[in-house]
């Protein structure tokens, strides 16, 4: 309607008689409110959708875990046992925990120092015409499928890792943590060197976006003031950076946290927490879920969603904190700009 | 301009002068052949068999030798300058080898089995140890559950995305805001848990569509973010002109601003489906896998791409045809979200939005 108005007004120079506009006016305002009102409700509807999608994911994996919490005859929290299908059942998620922390600080340490590195290579060291290409190369990166890092990590990475486990023995053998027994290497340090290269390409993202926000002018006075390369570096833009790369590894972190396929193809679980992180065995919540799911009774599948709950806790705390960072941050390079 | 003058001073070679001493330009390749070089002799001396260990040795000795030469000849402070500059491009070599590795054996090892015959036929009557099959099934299964969560998944992004910019204020708008981005980082096997302990209560088997609610869930907050910014980029003043106007504000939203963002929106609809076409793990909670052709995704169990990649690896004891299939699979997801991912690029490029800056 309010269409047709603007057309009749653009097709005739003469303006319309005055109490029929205000007729339509009165109209058209009462379609405007009609249509706003759809509008905003389907728009606010669609918001207040994704908090009530939040809360539900919480409330039913509580009351499911609830379920197999109850009539668990281990401690759930302490328990090194995940025999679901016995009667009665006896599980604990201590193993689990373990591995999970163990293998994404593993990638954290592997992975945060290198996609700082990248990202400063790609804002301060590369060639411009290299520069480009390689951020886009990255980006396609971060889009190729777990799954897909998970089968190459098993049929490619596993074997290769041979040789490094042996020198690790060798000369690292006596902290016990670097100890290894010759069994295939699919351990927790295989795991948490593919995560690593998982996780590269979303760190070094977020980095480089933070490093290409540092004022010109702070780089500039470094330069100015007689400053390399590095000094500048070390003087304007780490410390600039440094709350976007603690969020940025964080969001890493979440990612390994939460990692299943990757875990699944590349570990061989065991139900223990082994001292050396060369030797097969421990397991991560995601990867427990995956391997365990197949042959769950309905009971079992209900102790898996405990598992699940804990795992989503714990990513919900690490991406909150790193989100609380990142919008605090924005807050004053807001005001500084 | 002054190069006269440089130059006159370079050749004092003065302490005093502007520039101290530098090494030559040619010096860091010099030292990396030399690098080179003592690394192959000392790999074949030592009997080294690994060319991985004789470039480990090669780059060490380069980062030693021209944190040496240049603290010699140029100070600290710009030894440290090269330390850095040498450490950050191993880090970016180190950081490639495992990704064209990657991106390497895909493409080798997919193109094996990779031909019409794998595509157009399912895994019913081949043994998962036998050669022969291929992923019709499964690339059903993947459009099917892919395409249902994307109807779903995407207007309740872009909705979203359009209330947070055109008409949230206050506390909701606040609380959206956060959970929309802890909700980015929710592990897809939660995701998959959650519409799992749903059918737990409603006793239901698994099915396409169940896949296709969870992976839904995965992709509202990517479309939420990336709409977002998008309708943050168009000009105020598009909207007041047009407000101006008398036009009403849904008809502005749908008239002038999403005209103007659609091809940022398009692209990060776009790069979400990309995203959660390699999702595995709620679609092996949900779907659960199906070696026959299964073409409604709202009963019985269905295939999809990276289950059926992560099936013929794990239950294929060890057998070379398995492998061949889980790699052609893998070729074929890859260049299934490469072209989605090059396609939202395209679109943003083409219709990038003319802010007039």
């Amino acid at each position: 309607m309010d269409t047709a108005t603007h057309q009749t007004q653009a097709g005739t120079p003469v303006p319309p008689p005055r109490p029929s506009a205000a007729g339509q006016k009165r109209a058209a305002r009462g379609a405007t409110h009609l249509g706003d009102r759809i509008f905003l409700g389907l728009s606010r509807g669609s918001g207040v959708l994704l908090l009530l999608i939040m809360a539900a994911i919480a409330v039913f994996l509580t009351y499911r875990a609830s379920l197999a919490i109850g009539r668990d005859h281990g401690n759930f929290l302490t328990t090194f046992e995940w025999n679901t299908n016995q009667d009665p059942p006896v599980f604990g998620i201590a193993v689990l925990a373990y591995g999970t922390v163990v293998s994404s600080v593993i990638a954290m340490v592997l992975a945060v120092p290198v996609a700082v590195a990248i990202a400063l290579f790609l804002t301060h060291y590369a060639p411009r015409r290299l520069s480009g290409p390689i951020a886009y190369v990255i980006d396609l990166l971060a889009a190729v499928p777990s799954i897909v890092y998970g089968l190459w990590g098993a049929l490619i990475l596993v074997p290769h890792m041979n040789g490094l486990f042996g020198w690790l023995d060798d000369h690292l053998g006596w902290t016990g943590i670097f100890s290894w027994e010759g069994g295939a290497p699919r351990s927790m340090l295989t795991v948490g060197i593919l995560l690593a290269i998982m996780i590269l390409p979303i760190v070094t993202n977020v980095s480089r976006e933070v490093f290409r926000q540092v004022p010109r002018m702070h780089e500039e006075a470094a330069l100015a003031l007689g400053a390399t390369r590095w000094e500048v570096i070390r003087m304007a833009v780490l410390p600039f950076g440094r709350s976007g790369v603690i969020s940025a590894s964080m969001l890493g972190l979440g990612r390994a946290l939460g990692e299943t396929m990757a875990v699944a193809t590349v570990l061989s679980p065991t139900f223990d927490i082994k001292a050396s992180l060369l030797d097969p065995g421990g397991g991560t919540f995601a990867q427990n879920i995956a391997g365990k799911f197949s042959e769950a009774t309905e009971f079992g599948r209900d102790a898996l969603i405990a598992s699940g709950l804990v795992l989503f806790v714990i990513t919900l705390l690490v991406n909150g904190a790193a989100r609380m960072i990142i919008a605090r941050r924005k807050e004053y390079s807001g005001a500084a700009a | 301009m002054s190069h006269a003058a440089i130059a006159g001073t370079r050749t004092e070679r003065d302490r005093s002068s502007l520039h101290g001493a530098r090494l030559p330009r040619w010096s860091p390749y010099a030292i990396a052949l030399g690098a080179a070089a003592l690394a192959v002799l000392v790999g074949t001396l030592a009997g080294l068999h690994s060319r991985i260990q004789w470039g480990l040795i090669a780059a060490a000795l380069f980062v030693l030798g021209l944190y040496g030469a240049s603290a010699r000849v140029e100070g600290l402070r710009r030894a440290k300058d090269r330390l850095a500059t040498s450490l950050v491009w191993a880090a970016f070599l180190l950081a490639v080898v495992p990704l064209v590795s990657l991106i390497w054996t895909t493409l080798t090892c997919g193109v094996k089995v990779l031909d019409v015959h794998f595509l157009t036929h399912s895994m019913g009557v081949v043994a998962d140890t036998e050669p022969g099959g291929g992923i019709y099934h499964a690339i059903v299964g993947s459009l099917q559950q892919v395409g249902l969560a994307t109807l779903i998944g995407a207007p309740i992004g872009v909705l979203t995305a359009i209330y947070l910019v055109e008409y949230g204020r206050g506390r909701l708008a606040r609380a959206v805001t956060f959970f929309v981005d802890v909700m980015t980082g929710i592990p897809s096997i939660v995701a998959g848990l959650f519409i799992l302990s749903l059918m737990l209560i409603l006793k239901m088997q698994p099915f396409g569509f169940a896949g296709s609610l969870a992976l839904a869930i995965l992709m509202m907050p990517v479309v939420v973010r990336s709409t977002e910014e998008m309708l943050k980029l168009v000009p105020n003043e598009l909207r007041e002109a047009s407000l101006a106007l008398g036009v009403p504000k849904w008809r502005t939203i749908l008239k002038v601003v999403l005209p103007t963002s659609i091809g940022g929106i398009t692209t990060g609809v776009v790069l979400a489906v990309a995203r959660i076409a390699g999702e595995t793990a709620p679609v092996m909670l949900l779907v659960f896998g199906n070696p026959f052709i299964n073409n409604n995704p709202f009963e019985g169990a269905q295939a999809s791409l990276p289950l059926y990649i992560y099936q013929q690896y794990a239950n294929s004891a060890g057998s070379g045809a398995a492998y061949d299939r889980a790699w052609a699979a893998s070729l074929t997801l890859i260049a299934f979200v490469m072209l989605l991912n090059l396609g939202a690029r395209g679109i943003a490029r083409w219709k990038a939005p003319r802010t007039g800056r």
